[in-house]
């Protein structure tokens, strides 16, 4: 690799799980050793925490509960917006509620395995461990789960797992989840113990004395930027899925919270580890602005097929069944169409690469109901996936109960993020990230049905269990924003709003946003090739100096400015898409959803190289026109043995 | 592709005074989204150096509850779905279509078509809630719900909180977006304990805010995106007649 790319810096480790007792065990001795805060001395002690969302939702509450003075901060106008509202499959514990076999150790290796050998055992050992409590607290704040005549839960196998694990309440679980979070938080907001701060955007990270102490702040209806402080800060920011423009997330969803932090030293983790998901109804037109997913638990009861010939564009339902090619089902005759999400979504690009697309541009392929139906009967299908049905009715104009849907992949969730370490705080003191913010537990890819496992874990669980180690220290000396360090990040914050709105340009940030995503999509996206990857790192910088010289933001900056919001985040992801591509060229291996064409099997499998890559890429950030500084963190195996995943 | 004449309501912010002002919209694709059309309008307005319009958006997936405009005075539009799962094809050629803002006291409005729903977070923060604090719930199967008890209270709790209920009563009556949180946590049996204590504070709370009293008139579960049943209301005021019966004081 040419040095001009990064340069390679000290190893790092995580240095907080208690790796001297069994694995099973050290949750509950980190839980044992870890520093403890009188429930006196909590009131004493400030946390600030960006999001609302199921991490940044749940530990918010949590934290009050506990009796920390919490100052919570999000951009939407109410809390339960935050994009966990989305998701809508469901949520995996380790329950056994089924007698199926399931266990923590078998959700731990599922999770190990489905992320490729990417994650840290640690780490997806405690999630496993703690999602059982996940489920009790839920059911106590009153969430709707799916139930049985008898009153007990239900439960469901979930894309790649062989057990009935995963918890839904039809196919809106994220919202039920979030909202149980919501309430709780509303509760601690009603009792004084949160102070709330809608509609407000953090837009820098306070490091003082080498620890976070506070975060600037845009009010986004009046436009004031400020600073505030505390013992401690959580990020809580979700996910950059958005730097492909299309994607399944919200449009508000941006990494501007993490990319700042990072700017101030917090290592950015995997960043070129993004998922694609394969059941997304397939863009219409240029004019898109979003993507919209249906939750792959479709695919328990739907077949995945295209017509064999190339070019066949007859009316589905006029293609005889020994035409049709229900490749998942060849290909992956264990697993069938519940191949993990990033082979089901390869395996369609595949498809339309071969010219065996169907739809208008021919992105997408079938996802047919109609053996189900035959089985279990349309009230059946509809009770199970009613929504996904009327959705997919509402935005194609389609009945899919006759014709069956149409799906193509879509950028869906970023399993990387700022570095953390077992206690989940960054390498900057102070900085907690969690949730989807983190590069997490879900190593090179995420199963379905854990990331709001993981949201929950961390913040009803973990990081209320591991902050008070850092905080036993405190209070810290108190710091206001005549604090060189804060008046030097809010003149930052002030100078970059108004080099923004002075531009003046000709072309409009939304143009830049889509130029950006459709490169990121073809270069950097599913398939990833070296030539592809370097014609990128030409390109970017290309894009960065058109956007600073020629973009026209509109308005000012003292009022409710959405253009305005969208440019510093459109401004950021443009350099963390620069950062994807250097990581995803140096990591000359396939591993999860990122298959490199220089790193196949003679069958055109994805290729892991656990001799070169068996590590976190940790980066750290270097001023513009300089390399990125590599760490890495070895990933060891002590209880899973490595293995070429097979779904065969 | 079609072309429209869109009438907008546009206002600077919660203080100045409001308009209604014309632009005309071409090319318009039937399959696009509402907000879409209206994305394609605001990048237009940005090259010409004209203030895009404000409107609050986010999921674009009918879920998060955050988008909300009348068109043609109807919350939502034509189709009983949110505006970002509206799509042209419900319009025709040459339609001219009064877009406004949620009108309600209640909402006051934060830019053109933008408005503060913060009352609703407050009623929810007055009572819509169980009171379990993280680490005190019991095993999840301790306590079975009827499955009859469960869907009906999943299907109150899908309320998304946008707003069009109030936007769409002509007393602008917050009370289907309470009654179905009173609904949803009333009909599990982890919410009985607060059941009274609940609907008496969230009704006080509804009081307290800038919202009109209920008559029974069903617009707002007309419009719903959701389908909130009028059923929930019934619910709403049979626990708050239950919760005075046995003796509460009424908190408004």
């Amino acid at each position: 690799m040419p040095l001009e790319l990064f340069t390679v810096g000290e190893p790092i480790a995580d240095t907080t799980a208690p790796r001297d007792v069994p694995l099973p065990d050290r949750w509950n001795e980190r839980k044992f050793r870890a520093r403890l805060v009188n429930p006196a001395n909590r009131r004493r002690l400030s946390i600030i925490v960006v999001g609302t969302g199921l991490a940044g939702g749940s530990a918010a509450a949590s934290l009050a509960e506990m009796g920390y003075r919490v100052k919570n901060f999000w951009f939407q106008d109410s809390p339960r917006r935050a994009h966990s509202v989305a998701a809508q499959g469901g949520i995996n514990a380790a329950k056994n509620y089924r007698n199926d076999g399931d266990s923590v150790h078998r959700l731990f290796y599922d999770t190990v395995k489905g992320g490729d050998f990417r994650s840290r055992e640690d780490n997806s050992y405690r999630l496993a461990e703690v999602s059982a409590a996940i489920i009790d607290q839920a059911v106590a704040q009153g969430v709707p789960f799916a139930r049985e005549y008898g009153g007990l839960l239900d439960n469901r196998s979930f894309g790649g797992a062989q057990v009935a694990r995963t918890f839904y309440a039809r196919g809106q679980t994220g919202q039920q989840l979030l909202y149980g979070a919501y309430q709780a938080l509303e509760r601690q907001i009603g009792l004084g113990n949160v102070e709330q701060h809608p509609r407000t955007e953090m837009l820098d990270l306070v490091v003082v004395d080498g620890k976070a102490r506070g975060i600037v702040v845009r009010n986004l209806i009046t436009g004031e930027i400020t600073s505030h402080f505390a013992d401690a800060v959580v990020l809580a920011s979700g996910g950059y899925s958005n730097v492909f423009y299309l994607s399944t997330n919200a449009k508000g969803s941006n990494v501007t919270a993490a990319w700042r932090a990072h700017k101030r030293g917090a290592l950015f983790a995997n960043p070129c580890y993004t998922q694609i998901h394969p059941t997304c109804i397939p863009v219409s037109g240029d004019y898109q602005s979003k993507l919209t997913l249906m939750s792959e638990s479709l695919r328990n009861d739907g077949r995945v097929w295209v017509p064999k010939e190339r070019g066949d564009d007859r009316n589905p339902k006029d293609i005889p069944e020994d035409e049709r090619d229900y490749y998942l089902e060849r290909k992956y005759p264990a697993f069938g169409n519940l191949v993990p999400r990033d082979i089901a979504s390869r395996q369609s690009k595949n498809v339309c690469d071969e010219g065996r697309g169907v739809g208008p541009n021919g992105l997408g392929v079938y996802l047919d109901f109609s053996d189900a139906i035959a089985r279990l009967g349309q009230p059946a299908i509809e009770a199970k996936y009613g929504n996904l049905f009327d959705m997919y009715n509402r935005i194609t104009g389609e009945n899919a109960y006759e014709t069956g849907m149409r799906i193509y992949p879509a950028v869906h969730y970023t399993m990387g993020g700022l570095w953390v370490d077992y206690d989940l705080s960054s390498n900057i003191p102070g900085l907690f990230v969690i949730g989807e913010a983190n590069f997490s537990d879900q190593g090179a890819n995420r199963l379905g049905a854990s990331a709001l496992m993981q949201g929950l874990a961390d913040g009803y669980f973990v990081l209320p269990s591991t902050i008070s180690n850092y905080l036993a220290d405190g209070p810290f000396p108190a710091v206001d924003a005549t604090h060189p360090a804060a008046v030097e990040a809010e003149q930052s914050v002030r100078s970059q709003t108004e080099r923004l709105l002075s531009i003046n340009g000709t072309r409009t940030v939304a143009s830049f946003h889509r130029e950006l995503g459709r490169l990121m999509w073809d270069l950097c996206g599913m398939e990833r090739s070296e030539e592809g990857l370097r014609k990128a790192l030409d390109r970017i910088p290309e894009i960065r100096h058109e956007f600073w010289t020629n973009v026209k933001v509109s308005g000012e900056q003292g009022i409710f400015n959405q253009n305005l919001e969208h440019a510093g985040r459109v401004a950021d992801f443009i350099e963390l898409a620069e950062l994807m591509c250097v990581d995803a060229l140096h990591r000359n291996e396939s591993c999860g959803g990122h298959f490199r064409v220089e790193s196949q099997t003679p069958e055109g499998e994805a290729l892991r190289d656990d001799e070169e890559y068996a590590y976190v890429a940790a980066w750290e950030y270097t001023p513009e026109g300089e390399p990125p500084v590599l760490h890495r963190e070895a990933l060891e195996y002590e209880y899973v043995h490595l293995a070429q995943r097979s779904y065969k | 592709m079609m072309s429209l004449t869109l009438r907008i309501w546009r206002q600077r912010d919660r203080t100045k005074k409001g308009k209604m002002v014309t632009y005309h919209v071409t090319d318009v694709s039937p399959d696009m989204s509402f907000l879409e059309m209206l994305d394609v309008l605001n990048e237009k307005l940005i090259l010409d150096g004209d203030d895009p319009v404000a409107f609050d958006h986010d999921c674009r997936e009918g879920i998060c509850g955050s988008c909300g405009l009348m068109i043609n005075g109807i919350a939502h539009g034509p189709e009983q779905a949110t505006v970002c799962q509206l799509h042209m094809r419900s319009f025709s050629d040459g339609d001219v279509l009064d877009i406004e803002p949620w009108r309600a006291g209640g909402f006051p409005v934060v830019k053109d078509l933008a408005v503060d729903r913060s009352a609703f977070d407050r009623i929810i923060s007055a009572g819509g809630f169980i009171s379990a604090p993280t680490g005190t719930a019991p095993e999840a199967h301790s306590t079975p719900v009827p499955k009859k008890n469960s869907d009906a209270a999943f299907d109150a709790a899908t309320c998304i909180g946008c707003g069009a209920c109030v936007a769409a009563c002509p007393n602008g009556s917050a009370m289907l977006f309470t009654a179905a949180k009173v609904s949803h946590l009333g009909l599990m049996p982890q919410g009985q304990p607060e059941r009274d204590a609940r609907v008496l504070k969230m009704v006080a709370q509804q009081d307290a805010e800038d919202f009109g009293g209920c008559s029974n008139i069903g617009e707002c579960s007309a419009v719903c995106p959701k389908g909130i049943s009028m059923e929930t209301i019934s619910r709403l005021n049979h626990d708050l007649l239950g919760a005075l019966r046995a003796g509460a004081v009424p908190m408004s």
